[in-house]
C-alpha cells in the first residue's frame, strides 16, 4: 500500500517509545514476575507457573472470580440493553427536556466513584429498609446490588457508543423496511440493530470490562459472600505482594486487553467498498 | 382503465415550525388517480409534492382529510399494512444485506413460502436486467444498479400502486434519460398505478399520462402533459413547465376579437383574448411561448392589424437547434423568442444580430390569457 503520509521521525519515534514504555512499562514488569520463582524481592530466579496453580488451588480466589463474572455478565447484558434502548430513543424522539434527560444520563460518567458508591449504599439501605418491613423480605447486599449498582454506571457508557453509530443512520432505511411490509419490531431486528450491531457490541465489551475491574463501587454493594475480584486482590495485598497477585493480575490484563481490542475491532468504522 | 386507484379528499397536511409557527406542507389538496395510470407529482422543492407521496406511503398522517386506495379508506393504517410500495430517492437499500435478500425482504415481510420467494425474485431481477448481481451487496452496485434493485425491490411485492420519489434524481443524465423510458415500458409492461414526484418538468412530460402540478402546498393544475404544456391554468404553471413570455397589462379597448392592451407604456393589440368577460380597465396578464413568436428582420406585409410586435434584438444565442432572442419591446418588456435554425442561418444578412429591428407576430390560438 503506497501512503502519502510521511514515517514519523527519529524524535518522534523515540516520544512515541517513551509513552508506551510509560504507559505498560509498569505491567511488563508485572507479568515478568508473575513467571519468576522467587517468592519475595525482586532478583529472577527462574522461570515457573507455580503461581498460577496456586492461584487455582484458592478457592476464595476461584469464588471471586466466579461472583466477577457473574455479577460481569449480568450487568453487560442488562446496560447493554437499556443502553441502547435509551440511545434509539434519544436520537429518534423529540420530547420535552430531552436535553436534559440526555445530560442526566451522563451524570455517572462525571460523578466521583465514591460518591456513586456511598449514594447507592443509602439506596439500597433505604429500599430494603421499607421493602423488607412491609413485605416482609430478607433482601440484603449481594451480587444483585452490585449488578444493579454496575448497570447504573454501565449504561451511559453503551448509550455514547450506540449513540455515535446511529448519528449517520439513515432513517430512511427503516421506513423502507416499514414500506416492505415489516412492523417496529421486525424493522427494529431485522434493520436497525443489525446496522448499530457494532456499536451494541463495543458498548456491551466496554460494560464488560468496566464490571469487570470496578472497586469502590463494588465495595459499598457488596455483602457477605459476594466478594468479587477486585475486592480479594485488595484483601490480599492487605497481607502481601505475592506472585500470585501478580499471576491473577496477569491474567486479568489479559482478559480487559482482549475485550478492548475487540470492542476496537467490532466498533471500527465501515470499510469503504469499492463502487 | 375507468377505477381509481388512489383518491385524495381534501387533504390538509400543516406541520408545527421550530419557531412556534405553522407550515402548510400540502393545502387541501384533492385528487383521483386511475387504475394503471402514469401519474406525475411536479413542482419545485418545497411544494409538497413529497409530503403527498409520504401520506399515501403512511408515513405521515393527514392533518385532515382522507386518503382512499381502491376505495379503502386508510386513515392510521401503518405503512406495512398498506397496498402500496415506494421507490425512495436515495434507494434506501438494505446495506447489510444482498441484492437477493433486499428484494426478498418484502416477501419475507409477507411470510410466502421460500420456492416462491425465490422464483418471483429471480423474475424481479431479470424485468430490472439484473440477473447476475443477485449476491453482491448494494455497496457494490453503480448508481444504475442501486436504483434497478430499489425497484425490484418494491415491484416484486406486485402493489396495488407503486409511489416513486424522485427515483433518478441521483443519476447522471445520460442514464436519467435511458431510465426514463425504461421505466415507462416497464409500468406498461407490469400495468401497475405509478405515482411519480419529480421536480423535472421534462420528465414528467416525456413519462405521465397526466401531471399534477403544485406550489407552495397547493394543487395548481391536474392534467395531460400537452394540456399543462399549451393550455396552463395561471401563471406558475405557465413559468414553472416550460419557458413564456408575459405581457401584463391594463385593458384600453376591445374589438370583436381583439382587445389593444397598455403593456409598458405600449398599446399593443392583442388577439388570442377570450371573448366575453373582459372589461376596459381591467389588469391582465398575457402569455405567448418563446418557440410560437416569429421574429422578422422585414416588416411583415401587408402588416397584420393584430398580434405584430415590432421590437430590437438585445441578445442572440445560437445553440444548434434553434436560436435563442431577447428582444427588447418596451423600457421594462424584454420577450424571448426561439426561431428554428436552418440552413439560411448560415447567411449573416438573413440572420440576426445585436441591436437590429424585428418584427414579431404569433398566431392567436398560441396565446393565452391568464390569471394571476
Amino acid at each position: 500500500m503506497t501512503d502519502a503520509r510521511h514515517a514519523p521521525g527519529r524524535g518522534l519515534r523515540l516520544y512515541a517509545l517513551l509513552a508506551y514504555a510509560y504507559l505498560y512499562g509498569p505491567i511488563a514488569i508485572l507479568v515478568v514476575y508473575s513467571f519468576n520463582q522467587s517468592k519475595f524481592g525482586v532478583a529472577w530466579t527462574g522461570f515457573t507457573l507455580e503461581w498460577y496453580a496456586a492461584l487455582w488451588d484458592d478457592r476464595f480466589v476461584r469464588e471471586a472470580a466466579r461472583n466477577t463474572l457473574i455479577v460481569a455478565a449480568a450487568s453487560t447484558a442488562l446496560s447493554t440493553v437499556i443502553g441502547t434502548a435509551a440511545a434509539v430513543g434519544l436520537q429518534r424522539y423529540r420530547f420535552p427536556a430531552r436535553r436534559l434527560t440526555e445530560a442526566s444520563l451522563y451524570v455517572p460518567v462525571v460523578i466521583p466513584e465514591v460518591v456513586m458508591g456511598i449514594a447507592m449504599l443509602a439506596f439500597f439501605a433505604q429500599a430494603f429498609a421499607w421493602l423488607n418491613d412491609a413485605l416482609g423480605f430478607g433482601w440484603r447486599l449481594g451480587l444483585a446490588t452490585i449488578t444493579i449498582a454496575h448497570v447504573a454506571f454501565s449504561v451511559p457508557f453503551v448509550t455514547l457508543t450506540v449513540r455515535a453509530r446511529l448519528a449517520g443512520f439513515d432513517r430512511r432505511l427503516e421506513e423502507a423496511a416499514m414500506d416492505l411490509g415489516a412492523d417496529e419490531w421486525r424493522t427494529f431486528t431485522r434493520v436497525t440493530l443489525p446496522l448499530i450491531l457494532p456499536g451494541v457490541v463495543a458498548g456491551a465489551l466496554l460494560a464488560f470490562t468496566l464490571s469487570l475491574d470496578d472497586y469502590i463501587i463494588t465495595l459499598f454493594t457488596a455483602g457477605p459472600g459476594s466478594t468479587t475480584l477486585p475486592l480479594r486482590v485488595y484483601a490480599m495485598l492487605r497481607q502481601a505482594v505475592t506472585p500470585k497477585v501478580n499471576a491473577l493480575s496477569t491474567l486479568w490484563v489479559a482478559v480487559v486487553f482482549a475485550a478492548l481490542l475487540l470492542a476496537q475491532w467490532v466498533g471500527r468504522p465501515p470499510r469503504a467498498v469499492a463502487a | 382503465m375507468s377505477h381509481v386507484a388512489v383518491e385524495v379528499r381534501d387533504a390538509l397536511k400543516v406541520y408545527q415550525s421550530p419557531g412556534g409557527g405553522t407550515v402548510t406542507a400540502v393545502d387541501h389538496v384533492s385528487l383521483a388517480i386511475a387504475d394503471g395510470e402514469f401519474f406525475a407529482l411536479l413542482g419545485p422543492s418545497g411544494c409538497g409534492k413529497s409530503t403527498l407521496l409520504r401520506m399515501l406511503a403512511g408515513f405521515e398522517r393527514p392533518t385532515a382529510g382522507e386518503i382512499l386506495i381502491h376505495g379503502r379508506v386508510m386513515g392510521a393504517t401503518p405503512p406495512y399494512q398498506r397496498p402500496v410500495n415506494m421507490v425512495f430517492q436515495s434507494y434506501a437499500l438494505f446495506p447489510h444485506l444482498t441484492v437477493r435478500q433486499n428484494v426478498a425482504f418484502g416477501l419475507e415481510m409477507a411470510r410466502r413460502p421460500a420456492a416462491e420467494i425465490r422464483a418471483r425474485v429471480d423474475e424481479a431481477l431479470a424485468m430490472v436486467r439484473l440477473p447476475d448481481v443477485a449476491d453482491r451487496k448494494p455497496g457494490q452496485l453503480s448508481g444504475g444498479q442501486q436504483q434497478r434493485v430499489a425497484l425490484a425491490r418494491a415491484l416484486v411485492n406486485r402493489p396495488e400502486v407503486l409511489l416513486l420519489d424522485e427515483p433518478l434524481g441521483a443519476l447522471d443524465l445520460k442514464l436519467r434519460k435511458e431510465m426514463q423510458l425504461e421505466l415507462k415500458a416497464l409500468q406498461k409492461q407490469v400495468g401497475i398505478t405509478f405515482v411519480y414526484v419529480t421536480h423535472d418538468q421534462e420528465e414528467a412530460l416525456s413519462m405521465s399520462d397526466r401531471i399534477a402540478v403544485m406550489d407552495r402546498g397547493r394543487l395548481l393544475q391536474v392534467d395531460a402533459p400537452a394540456v399543462v404544456y399549451e393550455r396552463p391554468t395561471c401563471r406558475f404553471v405557465a413559468d414553472f413547465i416550460g419557458e413564456a413570455n408575459f405581457l401584463e397589462g391594463t385593458v384600453t379597448a376591445l374589438g370583436a376579437d381583439f382587445g389593444t392592451v397598455a403593456v409598458d407604456g405600449a398599446d399593443l393589440a392583442l388577439a388570442g383574448l377570450p371573448q366575453g368577460g373582459l372589461t376596459v380597465g381591467q389588469r391582465v396578464t398575457y402569455s405567448v411561448r418563446p418557440e410560437k413568436i416569429l421574429a422578422r428582420t422585414a416588416p411583415p406585409a401587408p402588416a397584420p392589424a393584430v398580434n405584430c410586435v415590432p421590437a430590437e434584438v438585445e441578445d442572440v444565442a445560437y445553440i444548434g437547434s434553434d436560436t435563442r432572442i431577447v428582444v427588447r419591446v418596451g423600457p421594462r418588456l424584454a420577450l424571448s423568442v426561439w426561431e428554428q435554425n436552418d440552413l439560411s442561418t448560415l447567411d449573416p444578412d438573413a440572420y440576426f444580430s445585436r441591436g437590429e429591428r424585428v418584427w414579431l407576430t404569433w398566431r392567436a390560438a398560441n396565446a393565452l390569457l391568464l390569471g394571476a
